[in-house]
């Protein structure tokens, strides 16, 4: 293809073949807002169900929907997907790539988790959504469960499988394209907590992929893994869940963290105090994740001591969490800081996110924790880390970098309402859980009885949660009013990473130049040192891009249709499902025997786009 | 970028320098001597357990040693882990295997049914 | 640009360009993630392999010899792959071709022998559905079955896509991990022969 038909192509052929990272990252964040609003009304309705004592708003049944569901969205068709936009945009540009290493597969993995997350939804229309909690703990999900855990299994594994290939996709980019001179102790901290993030999906994943089959040949072909009468053993899938589910914890809190490190120091205006002890920190964090899973299982009987190993492993987390924690604070003090929405959001983590892990703390201690075990203590803290850290970061990274990624500054204003009244929100809902936890309130209940001191915190609880879904509201709408804040300089908020030294809107080969890394926070140490411009590490050339390949939709619709064939295999539709694969392994057979060596953008028109600026 | 100029789809033409063949040569001597070693553990692993002369409480950890032996040669002869500007590879496949050995020994053990 | 020569050949051709480089290394990194996927269905064996629910057991079933034959087999592949290696490495592309076609036959015959296993295995009562160890013996053997043919699918489909085009530092990558992957379906094989078969027969 040559790099006028490249130019020629339909907006929407454009978006669906496009292999560039920032196309496919503001995807994935579309996507990933979709399923946040989708999860965020899952919940909103359960609240209003919990609001009043034995109400009658939603069935039984279909609360146990919704709060699977509702986990399972926010999980894996949010939070992820959404940092995973961040880190496509944010990280080659940090790192002085024009592109990450794998284009092809970065879209691939995009398309593999859209049409995971939408046939995961779909059950809602089809038979009913899955209704085993987002831990799908067998043998309810396994033998006692419809077709809603199929879905699960299915759309899991399939967007587990874009997860995996992401993740291998930021290493391989993270180790191979880093521009010259940035050594990985020169890497911003975003980069390096999207590094640690990848090399947990990378042995985490496996893990539930794992699970997930087996418990599809239990479903489908009548497997015993977990079948207790034919010497199944449950524990089995607590095990494998856990393995992966607990680092899947710490995959999402590392790149918020990320992002924290970045706008603490950014609006600090100083260097982030105690690189090297974040970077140690990071790494200690994202092992000691793969350590510790079976603190979910305390209450399973495996054992006093097994229980006291994995409780004190648990504890030891705290440790790294608190160097990280006292090297934001030493970064801030003495520092310029501004209070910029974004700055707000990290300033507002702190706290949030301690509180969070002091009663993480407190359930790891496995005697304690057959007291707290499947109660609302245990909603309240793990809302604590997951809003408090996860999506505090989202919503923080969002202000920060949306100029780099949109063009356009979003609102102060309307940005500091948005984050009071969700921080507001936030403790208002899930600090009130800790008690009611604590009074016996057992979590995933449909409703609660009369007269047992549940009412008030329950009734506060929810109008918290109508704050919460507000505050997005006024978020969204934030979206649309700031799009007139045009901004052209390319470095909005004075920043000291790569990201901020290319022209806005940004141009589709990133960098005109490979720059040349000369320190950690490299743009701050050329503004202050050098010029105030990068040094270039290589002559104005032209610059050789990938192609653009609609493969990627194909293969991971072929995976979409055959799902359906598995689902509704009594029916004698198991063609369906031969037809899907078909399709699927067609495409990548084509994949594997077309060469495909991409198109240069002469360097003439690099020329012109810096002219033009 | 480099690869502008040169076309990825052009045969190769030309030999290996002598440095590489004198390389080649060797890796070939190492690789072979590897493999004749790895038959003889396989076979030595077979045998201690068709026999009944040794007992299991011994066989059973030997073999598993010699399976561990037999891996590295595989990771380290055939795969070239030994070579220079392989250290993310070796960090990524020990780390896998550092995370193996608890998700193993758990699924083994952890099941609820002995206490540990 | 097609009249670039290159006279002597660089040592490591599948590291030669960026996306070889980038390649050689996802794979790897692939192959980490691989050991954690056959962790968890080696742990879930163990964990399973004595419930055997009235069926056969290990020590019913396995035949030492037929297990020693195909470790043989898939053992040999792994060298022939070897040889493809450095045939490739010298710049001799038919010898690479050579070598690989030996080493999917002999991964054919190896998934050959490990079919008649299944099917002798069901023929003594042993089904997939018969018993916790049933399922899991199943699944964990099964899997590695499934990657044999899937490597030999792939690398059939290289010989034959490039069985004219000489060696290209386009397809020097992809013989490269090709051949790394099948060195792995080896690895756990030998996991497989000591865990499942030497173990399960000798206690």
């Amino acid at each position: 293809m040559s790099y006028a038909k490249a130019q020629s192509k339909s907006a929407v052929w454009d978006w669906l073949t496009t292999v560039d990272h920032k196309k496919i990252g503001i995807m994935y964040l579309v996507a990933g807002a979709f399923f946040f609003a989708l999860g965020g009304f899952e919940a909103i309705l359960m609240r209003i169900q919990l609001m009043f004592p034995e109400a009658s708003f939603l069935p039984a049944q279909t609360f146990n929907e919704l709060l699977t569901m509702h986990g399972t969205t926010m999980i894996f068709l949010a939070a992820m997907p959404i940092l995973f936009g961040l880190m496509n945009y944010i990280v080659p540009l940090q790192i002085g790539a024009r592109d990450v290493a794998f284009p092809f597969l970065n879209s691939l993995g995009f398309w593999l988790f859209l049409f995971g997350g939408i046939l995961l939804n779909l059950s809602w229309f089809f038979g009913g959504a899955p209704d085993a909690g987002w831990t799908a703990y067998v043998p309810l999900s396994s033998e006692y469960s419809g077709t809603g855990i199929d879905y699960y299994v299915l759309g899991l594994q399939i967007s587990g499988a874009g997860t995996l290939i992401g993740g291998i996709n930021f290493l391989v980019t993270i180790i191979n394209m880093r521009a010259p001179g940035m050594s990985m102790m020169r890497m911003p901290l975003f980069t390096w907590s999207t590094f640690v993030a990848s090399t947990l999906i990378l042995f985490a994943f496996p893990a539930l992929t794992i699970g997930l089959l087996l418990l599809m040949l239990e479903r489908i072909f009548g497997a015993t893994y977990f079948a207790v009468h034919a010497g199944g053993n449950v524990v089995i899938w607590q095990h494998l869940f856990w393995i992966f589910g607990h680092p899947e914890v710490y995959i999402l809190i590392l790149p918020a963290f990320g992002i924290f490190s970045e706008i603490i120091s950014t609006f600090s205006k100083k260097r982030l105090f105690g690189y090297s002890a974040m970077v140690f920190a990071t790494l200690l964090i994202g092992f000691l994740g793969f350590m510790v899973w079976a603190h979910h299982m305390f209450t399973v009987g495996m054992g006093p001591i097994a229980n006291s190993i994995f409780a004190v492993a648990t504890m030891a987390i705290a440790v790294p969490t608190g160097i990280k924690i006292f090297n934001w604070l030493f970064t801030m003090m003495g520092g310029r800081i501004q209070f910029t929405t974004a700055n707000l959001f990290a300033l507002g983590f702190i706290p949030s996110f301690v509180m969070g892990g002091v009663t993480g703390v407190m359930l790891a201690t496995s005697a304690a924790n057959y007291q707290f075990h499947d109660t609302y203590f245990v909603v309240a803290h793990f809302h604590y880390v997951i809003i408090g850290g996860v999506v505090l970061g989202i919503f923080g990274g969002a202000f920060y970098w949306w100029p780099r990624m949109f063009g356009y500054k979003l609102d102060e204003k309307l940005g500091k309402i948005f984050f009071w009244m969700f921080l507001f929100g936030f403790h208002l809902t899930f600090f009130v859980q800790h008690f009611l936890g604590l009074m016996g309130m057992p979590r995933r209940v449909a409703s609660y009885l009369d007269g047992q001191g549940l009412n008030d915190m329950n009734f506060i609880s929810t109008i918290g949660a109508f704050l919460m879904g507000v505050a997005f509201i006024i978020f969204v709408v934030n979206i649309f009013v700031s799009m007139k804040n045009r901004e052209t300089s390319g470095d909005p908020w004075d920043g000291r990473t790569l990201e901020w030294t290319i022209p806005s809107p940004t141009p589709e080969y990133n960098f005109a130049q490979t720059p040349l890394v000369r320190d950690v926070d490299a743009y701050w140490h050329e503004k202050y040192e050098g010029d105030g411009k990068m040094k270039a590490a290589e002559p104005l050339g032209d610059i050789h891009m990938p192609n653009g390949s609609i493969l990627p939709v194909i293969i991971s619709i072929g995976l979409f249709i055959s799902s359906f064939g598995f689902i509704y295999r009594e029916h004698g539709v198991i063609w369906v499902a031969i037809l899907g694969l078909a399709i699927t392994f067609g495409a990548m057979f084509v994949r594997s025997i077309k060469e495909d060596h991409g198109y240069h953008i002469p360097v003439e028109e690099i020329k012109n786009d810096k002219g033009g600026k | 970028m480099a690869q502008h100029g040169i076309d990825p789809t052009a045969p190769l033409t030309g030999e290996p320098t002598k440095k590489t063949k004198r390389k080649l040569a060797k890796e070939l001597r190492t690789q072979l001597i590897s493999f004749t070693f790895m038959i003889f553990l396989t076979t030595i692993a077979f045998i201690s357990i068709a026999s009944d002369a040794i007992p299991t409480g011994f066989a059973i950890p030997f073999i598993l040693l010699l399976a561990c032996i037999q891996v590295v040669l595989q990771l380290y002869v055939f795969m070239h882990l030994n070579e220079r500007g392989n250290g993310w590879q070796n960090a990524m496949i020990w780390t896998g295997v550092l995370i193996a050995i608890p998700t193993v020994a758990s699924l083994m053990l952890l099941l609820g049914i002995v206490k540990f | 640009m097609a009249d670039q020569h290159v006279q002597t050949l660089p040592p490591n051709l599948e590291k030669a360009t960026l996306e070889g480089k980038n390649k050689y290394l996802g794979f790897w990194l692939f192959l980490g993630g691989e050991t954690i996927l056959f962790a968890s269905l080696f742990g879930t064996y163990l964990g399973l392999r004595g419930s055997l629910n009235g069926g056969p057991g290990p020590s019913d079933l396995f035949h030492l010899p037929l297990v020693f034959i195909m470790t043989m087999i898939l053992l040999t592949s792994s060298l022939t792959s070897v040889f493809a290696i450095i045939s490739m490495k010298k710049g001799n592309y038919k010898g690479l071709l050579t070598w690989m076609t030996v080493t999917v036959l002999l991964g054919a015959a190896f998934l050959g022998f490990e079919i008649y296993e299944f099917v002798e295995y069901v023929e003594h009562d042993l089904g997939f559905t018969t018993s916790a160890f049933g399922s899991a013996f199943y699944t964990l053997v099964g899997t590695h079955g499934a990657h044999v043919a899937f490597g030999i699918a792939w690398i059939t489909t290289l010989i034959i896509r490039y069985r004219k085009s000489g060696l290209t530092l386009t397809n020097a990558p992809k013989f490269y991990v090709a051949v790394l992957y099948w060195h792995f379906i080896d690895v756990v094989w030998v996991f497989i022969f000591s865990v499942v078969y030497l173990m399960g027969i000798g206690g």
